[in-house]
Parts: C-alpha cells; sequence; structure tokens
C-alpha cells in the first residue's frame, strides 16, 4: 500500500492547481469540491434565511418589499435543496463509496468531473436572477403557474439551471450505480456493503427515475411562459393542477433523495460508537427499498387541499401513512443497536444522536399531517415549515455535519478540535429547536407559510423563532473554523483507524487516504466489515 | 362578539373552532399528537436509558447479537395497528368534510390579486338575485401600517371589538348566516389563492378555471378570520378573509336591505340619466 501511496504523491506533484480541481477525475478531489461547493451554498442559502427571519423578527415591513421576500424564500428552498443537501451527499458518495467497496476510483471518472463542473454555471444561472429586471422568480421553489409565469424572463434562466442541476444529478447517479455494480471488491456482496453505499444505490435510482419528471414540469412550464402553450393555463385549456402533480411525482421521491444518504450514514456512525454490530442490517437495507418504492405512490398528500376526489385523499392518506412503518423500523434499529452497546459520545455520535431525535420529531409530524382532515388545518401553514426544516435541517443537514466529523480524520489525515466541534453540536443543537420548534406553534396558530408580515398574535414565537435562527446561522461559522483548521493546521495525526469500533474497507487505508484508493482488490475478511456476518 | 377563537399571543395548539368538523378535527389532533408524544416517550426514553446506562465510561461491554426477529416483527405490525387506529376516524371524517350535500346556502367565493369576491347564489332553495357581489379587501388601516417603514405600529391597529385585527381584517367581511349550512364554491380569477377560515375547517384551494367546495355550519354569532394560504404574489400576506356570521332573522334582514338599495339605486340612475337612448348602431 505504502509504494502505491508514494506513487500517487509522484504523481500529484505533476499536476498544476488547475490540472488538479478543474481537470479533476479523481473521485477524492472531486468529492472535495462537490463539498466545499455545497458548503459555500450552505451560506448563500443561510444568507437568505437570515434576510427572511429578520424580516419576520417582528410584525410590519422594516427591510424589504414583499416582492423580494418571495423571491427569497424561492431561492432559498431552490438553493437548499440543489445546492447544500443534494450535492453534499454527492460528495459524500464520491469520497466515500470507492473507499467503502474497495475500488480505485468511480466507475466513470469523466463523468464525474462533468457532474460536478456543471453545478457552478447552473448556480451562476440561477442566482444571477436576482439582478434581472423583474428580479428573480418569486413563486416559492415549487414554482406553481400560473403564478410563476407572471414573473419576468429570469423564470426561462430558473429553468434552465434546473434542467443543468438535473443533468448534474442523473450523471452522478449513474456513476455511484456503475460503480457500486461493478466495482466492489471481490468477495463483497451487496449484501454486505455498508449501509451508506446501499442508501446511495437505492437513492441513485430514484434521482434517475425522478429528475427527467421534474425536468418535463418545467419545460412545460417554459413553453407556456414563452412559447404560447396552455399545458398549465385554465384559460387555454390547461390545468393548473397538473403542474401540481407532475411536480410534486418529482417533488416526493425528492424527500426521500434527500433524506435516505442520511439514514445511510447514521447507519455507520451508530454501530462504530456503540461499540456494537448493526441492529437488523438486512432489515434496514429492506426498509430503504420500501420506503423508496412508497415514495413513489403518496405525492398528492402535498395537495390535500386542491380539490381531489373523495377517494384519491383516502387512498393518499393511507399510503403516506404506510411509510411511518418502515421509517420506523429504522428508528427502532437505531436506539436498538445503541442498547446493550458499550456507548462513547465522540463528535460523530453526538450528531447521530440528534439526528434521531430530530429527524423523528419531524417523522411524528409528517404522520400528523398524513391524516387528511388534520391537515386541512396545517396544510401551507408554519406546521409543515417546521415539520420539513426537522427532517431537512434537524435530519439531512445533521446527518451530513455528522458524516463530516466522521469522515474527515480520514480525509485529511489530521483530527478537528475536539472542544469546537463539541461547541458547534451543542450550540447547533439547542438552537435549531428555538428556531424550529416555535413553528409548529405558529403553525397550529393559523400562520400560513411564505408571508412576509403577520398578525400581532403571532408577534411572541416568531422572534423567538429568528432569533434561534440567527443563533443557528452564526453557530454554522465555527465549523467552517473547526473544518478549516483541522484540514490546514492542525498537527493531530489521525490514525488510519480513527474511532476504536470503525470497521469497514475505507479504516484499513491510511489517513489521509491515497490518491487513488484501491489499486489492487483488497481481500475481504467479514470481521473487518461492518456488516460482514449479517447472518446472526 | 366571539373573537376568542382567532389567533392569540403565544398561541401553542389548534384551536378548537366553532363547527363540528372543526371540533372533531381538533380531536384528531390532539389523539394523533398524544400518540405521536406516546410514541415519543417509548422511542427517546429507551434511547436516553441507552445513552446513561450502556456507556463505555461506565464499563459497558457491548453485547453482539444484531438480530431479533420476534422484536422486529412486533414494532413492524404495533405501528400499522395504531395507523389503522388513526386511519378509520380520518376516513370518516374526511367523508364528513366532503359531504356538501343539503346546503341551504351558496355563496361563490373567487380569489384575486389581491381581495376575495364574494357572491351570493342561492339561499334557501331559491337563487338570490340583485345582491351585489361584496368585494372583500384589506382593512385600509392595516393597508397603511403594512407598508414598508410606514412607522405604524401594527399594534396600534385594533378593531371595535378590541381585537388586534392588523392584516386580519377587511373592508366588507362576507355575511352569512348562523346555524345555516352554506356551500362555498371556491375559485380563482388569476392565480391559484386558497380559501381558509381555521375555526370553520373549512379550506380549499382557489385555482382558475376549477370549482372547488367546502362548508361549513356556524353555529355561533361572531367574526372569523382566515388568511389566503397559497402564495399569489407579493401582497399574498394582505388578503385576510373575514366572515362575519350573524344570527338568521338579521342575516334575513340584512339580505333584504341588500337586496332593496340595489333596486333604489337603479332606479335613481335611471331617474338621473334621463329616458334611455337606443344603442348606437354598430358600422
Amino acid at each position: 500500500m505504502s509504494s502505491t501511496a508514494q506513487a500517487v504523491h509522484h504523481e500529484e506533484h505533476h499536476q498544476s492547481f488547475f490540472e488538479r480541481w478543474f481537470m479533476s477525475t479523481n473521485h477524492k478531489d472531486i468529492g472535495t469540491l462537490y463539498l466545499s461547493f455545497s458548503f459555500l451554498m450552505l451560506f448563500v442559502g443561510g444568507s437568505f434565511a437570515m434576510l427572511i427571519r429578520a424580516e419576520l423578527f417582528e410584525p410590519g415591513l422594516q427591510l424589504m418589499q414583499p416582492y423580494f421576500f418571495n423571491e427569497l424564500t424561492g431561492m432559498h428552498g431552490l438553493v437548499m435543496i440543489f445546492g447544500v443537501i443534494m450535492p453534499s451527499f454527492v460528495g459524500l458518495a464520491n469520497w466515500m463509496i470507492p473507499m467503502q467497496i474497495g475500488a480505485p476510483d468511480m466507475a466513470l471518472p469523466r463523468l464525474n468531473n462533468l457532474s460536478f463542473w456543471i453545478l457552478p454555471f447552473a448556480f451562476v444561472l440561477l442566482l444571477s436572477t436576482f439582478f434581472m429586471p423583474g428580479g428573480a422568480p418569486a413563486a416559492g421553489w415549487t414554482m406553481y403557474p400560473p403564478l410563476v409565469l407572471q414573473g419576468g424572463e429570469s423564470i426561462a434562466f430558473m429553468i434552465f439551471a434546473i434542467h443543468l442541476m438535473g443533468i448534474s444529478s442523473i450523471l452522478g447517479s449513474i456513476n455511484i450505480i456503475a460503480t457500486i455494480l461493478n466495482l466492489r471488491a471481490p468477495g463483497l456482496d451487496l449484501l454486505k456493503m455498508p449501509m451508506f453505499c446501499w442508501s446511495w444505490l437505492i437513492t441513485s435510482f430514484l434521482v434517475i427515475a425522478v429528475m427527467p419528471v421534474l425536468a418535463g414540469a418545467v419545460t412545460m412550464m417554459l413553453f407556456d411562459r414563452f412559447f404560447g402553450t396552455n399545458f398549465f393555463n385554465a384559460a387555454g385549456g390547461g390545468d393548473p393542477v397538473m403542474y401540481q402533480h407532475v411536480f410534486w411525482f418529482f417533488g416526493h421521491p425528492e424527500v426521500y433523495i434527500m433524506i435516505l444518504p442520511a439514514f445511510g450514514v447514521i447507519s455507520e456512525i451508530v454501530p462504530t460508537f456503540s461499540r456494537k454490530p448493526l441492529f437488523g442490517y438486512k432489515a434496514m437495507v429492506y426498509a430503504i427499498a420500501c420506503i423508496a418504492f412508497l415514495s413513489f405512490i403518496v405525492w398528492s398528500h402535498h395537495m390535500f387541499t386542491v380539490g381531489l376526489p373523495l377517494g384519491a385523499e383516502v387512498f393518499f392518506m393511507y399510503s403516506t401513512m404506510l411509510i411511518a412503518v418502515p421509517t420506523g423500523v429504522k428508528i427502532f434499529n437505531w436506539v436498538t443497536t445503541m442498547w446493550r452497546g458499550s456507548l462513547s459520545f465522540e463528535v460523530p455520535m453526538l450528531w447521530a444522536i440528534a439526528f434521531i431525535v430530530l429527524f423523528t420529531i419531524g417523522g411524528f409530524s409528517g404522520v400528523m399531517m398524513a391524516l387528511v382532515p388534520a391537515d386541512f388545518q396545517y396544510n401551507q401553514t408554519y406546521f409543515i415549515v417546521a415539520h420539513f426544516h426537522y427532517v431537512l435541517v434537524g435530519g439531512a443537514l445533521f446527518s451530513i455535519i455528522g458524516a463530516v466529523y466522521y469522515w474527515l480524520p480520514k480525509w485529511s489525515g489530521r483530527m478537528y478540535s475536539n472542544f469546537w466541534a463539541k461547541l458547534h453540536f451543542w450550540s447547533s443543537v439547542i438552537s435549531v429547536n428555538v428556531l424550529f420548534f416555535p413553528q409548529h406553534f405558529l403553525g397550529l396558530a393559523g400562520m400560513p407559510r411564505r408571508i412576509p408580515d403577520y398578525n400581532v398574535a403571532f408577534a411572541d414565537w416568531n422572534m423567538v423563532s429568528s432569533i434561534g435562527g440567527f443563533w443557528f446561522g452564526a453557530t454554522q461559522l465555527i465549523f467552517v473554523g473547526v473544518v478549516i483548521h483541522c484540514v490546514f493546521f492542525s498537527k493531530q495525526k489521525a490514525a488510519a483507524r480513527v474511532w476504536e469500533h470503525a470497521y469497514g474497507l475505507e479504516w484499513t487505508l491510511p489517513s489521509p487516504a491515497p490518491h487513488h484508493s484501491f489499486t489492487v482488490p483488497p481481500v475481504i475478511d467479514d470481521s473487518q466489515l461492518a456488516h460482514g456476518d449479517v447472518s446472526h | 362578539m366571539a373573537a376568542a377563537a382567532n389567533p392569540v399571543p403565544w398561541q401553542m395548539n389548534l384551536g378548537k373552532g366553532a363547527t363540528t368538523v372543526s371540533r372533531e378535527i381538533w380531536d384528531l389532533h390532539m389523539a394523533a399528537l398524544w400518540v405521536c408524544v406516546a410514541l415519543g416517550v417509548i422511542v427517546f426514553g429507551a434511547m436516553f436509558i441507552a445513552i446513561f446506562r450502556f456507556r463505555r465510561s461506565k464499563g459497558a461491554v457491548a453485547a453482539t447479537w444484531s438480530h431479533n426477529t420476534l422484536l422486529e416483527v412486533c414494532w413492524t405490525i404495533v405501528p400499522i395497528l395504531i395507523l389503522v387506529g388513526l386511519a378509520l376516524p380520518a376516513t370518516l371524517l374526511t367523508r364528513k368534510l366532503y359531504n356538501t350535500s343539503g346546503a341551504q346556502m351558496t355563496v361563490k367565493v373567487t380569489g384575486y390579486q389581491w381581495l376575495w369576491r364574494y357572491d351570493y347564489i342561492s339561499y334557501e332553495g331559491k337563487p338570490v338575485t340583485g345582491v351585489k357581489p361584496i368585494f372583500s379587501r384589506l382593512a385600509w388601516n392595516s393597508n397603511a401600517a403594512r407598508q414598508l417603514d410606514s412607522g405604524i405600529n401594527p399594534d396600534s391597529i385594533v378593531s371595535r371589538d378590541g381585537y388586534h385585527d392588523y392584516l386580519l381584517n377587511v373592508t366588507h367581511p362576507l355575511v352569512i348566516p348562523a346555524g345555516v349550512k352554506v356551500r362555498f364554491l371556491i375559485t380563482g380569477g388569476d392565480v391559484i389563492h386558497g380559501w381558509w377560515v381555521p375555526d370553520f375547517a373549512a379550506k380549499r384551494d382557489a385555482i382558475p378555471g376549477i370549482m372547488n367546495d367546502a362548508w361549513a355550519k356556524v353555529d355561533k354569532p361572531g367574526i372569523y378570520r382566515g388568511q389566503c394560504y397559497v402564495l399569489c404574489g407579493q401582497d399574498h400576506s394582505a388578503m385576510p378573509v373575514v366572515v362575519k356570521v350573524v344570527p338568521r332573522d338579521q342575516f334575513n334582514a340584512w339580505l333584504s336591505a341588500q337586496e332593496q338599495p340595489a333596486t333604489l339605486d337603479r332606479a335613481a340612475r335611471t331617474a338621473q340619466v334621463g329616458p334611455r337612448k337606443p344603442a348606437p348602431a354598430k358600422g
């Protein structure tokens, strides 16, 4: 291994900065690019959120016109979904999948380069809409017509940006599927793979299935706006509700695209720090597959108030409630993995525990919203804002941060500051609840989402929520500091097996991992795998 | 006039509302909430016991098992049973929510950027004619206060009954009789809006080209407030829904009074203009 590593270092010396970072076909460098890009976007989307919470700090308009507020809410959602959560999971997949399955690199390295480099251009297109006449699209991230069609011509830029993001994530997913199905080390059966690889394998199929659906929806919108078609225009014989069906047929699997890899990450972290194998490995795999299948038949629960027929309401209620069963299995299995373990609470474990609690709270409000009559009172209020921020911030984002703390020493070869990382954790976990928990109350009291101004009865909880928001936002600056310190300045070297009980092929590589992971396929020893023996 | 059902500072839960359906929804909401709390106590409880009992720092030694079929079957079956328990009442209630039959009054609700238009279509089996539509837009005092840097404190906007009605009051509310099943036909004039009175649990998207319906039978007279809940452009936050429920006899009197001035008005205008001239021939 060391001779391989030396050869790789030799090769690195010949790469100029431009060659290494712009023309890279290396899964680690591209993974780093993905993660850095999504880190940057986290602060772009986060700054929109700060502006939103600042305007909502008290009733009345203090900072911006309502139209600009609407631009911010929509762009906040698009940036966070397509610019932060999705690319950071792809970044993690890039870094970890070849290392976890004993492969030298991704199966399609050039495609890998392309799928990343599409993204910066997509976001330049998307963010440039702020500076166009008429401003950015201001109809929310869901972009419902007819409202979105009232916007300026900037919506063409948004649509092309979405096309590009879709292409990028489809190419990324093709690569992940090709890698997992073709490049596993001999002896590493599918049912011995780490859960993270499993979650990404299934997620990739979701991405390939639904991104073209979104592309279709926004293309019809493009034609309605610029070429005189009437797909969604009632006056021309079209149907605005059809857009919503097509959009959510993409949109609900999309929700699981953003959470399944998080399940994978948590299923890696919890056994490591419980010093006990993952409970019910096979059930975990089947649960993910089951959730992925169900995610295709629940889309109309986003549309319970559009006037669906009674039968459809009831069908989508039942199918949605059914998702709670495999999701429950996952949560029970994580808790049972911890039961009778030998727990220690290093930073990644703290984030994983917070994930389980916060994601479960988000799941609870999800079950409540699945009940059609109850949803009539929750629909489009702050209750749903609270719900999806619990699953996307407390869920997806926390798992990503946990994953970074788990694997960063492997990537950089150095340990980060435990003190600052713990401070980051505790400050985040408290502020995220101050930020989002009161939004449940606001929603139940009747405050609609996507409003810049509100009645004075909603003032108090909004102020609490905004304070939590600024606190949470500021806390993430600690994260920047911890990561930069770890990568460039930390003196503490990380061992190959960074965590005492961490099993899996990635921990057999030195830290930092060599430029090419496994030039020779490793010999698989079940006792060294996280899930080597799943028979018991 | 009941204002108690409208949102209040520090409110933390759903209101019970003013209709039988809204109360049943409240019950369902509370049942679901308590189920979630109970499950939360079990799951988080087990987790925190694990966190405190099975610590390596306390010398805990990890077990090696990773499978228990009975346990796994149990926690697949039991949640299904719990969900069936919630789904049954929810299904019955959804049917009730959808049952607009037997309405004694029909009002058409149209959402525009940014006001609501109400047309009385029929009442007690007869079509309503001669009543002008009600255009229900944000009250002028709220409108002045909501402008960027208006300098007007939103807290100073108070209705006659003492409710701080900033952004929750309109120029002309919809007026409906108490104790009458009213069917609302809801549609949109330009973009999609959402008509919602939380206390009635009556809520439907107002979509151009589509006629949705909802219903409410409100027994208690009062002023009931809600808001547009579907993003409809820059003044989305400024198109409240206000419904004034009045006793039935009072409503009947009000309705005939509405019909009366309309005819008078027309007569007066005709008198002013003088004998009607024949329409000029098109050519």
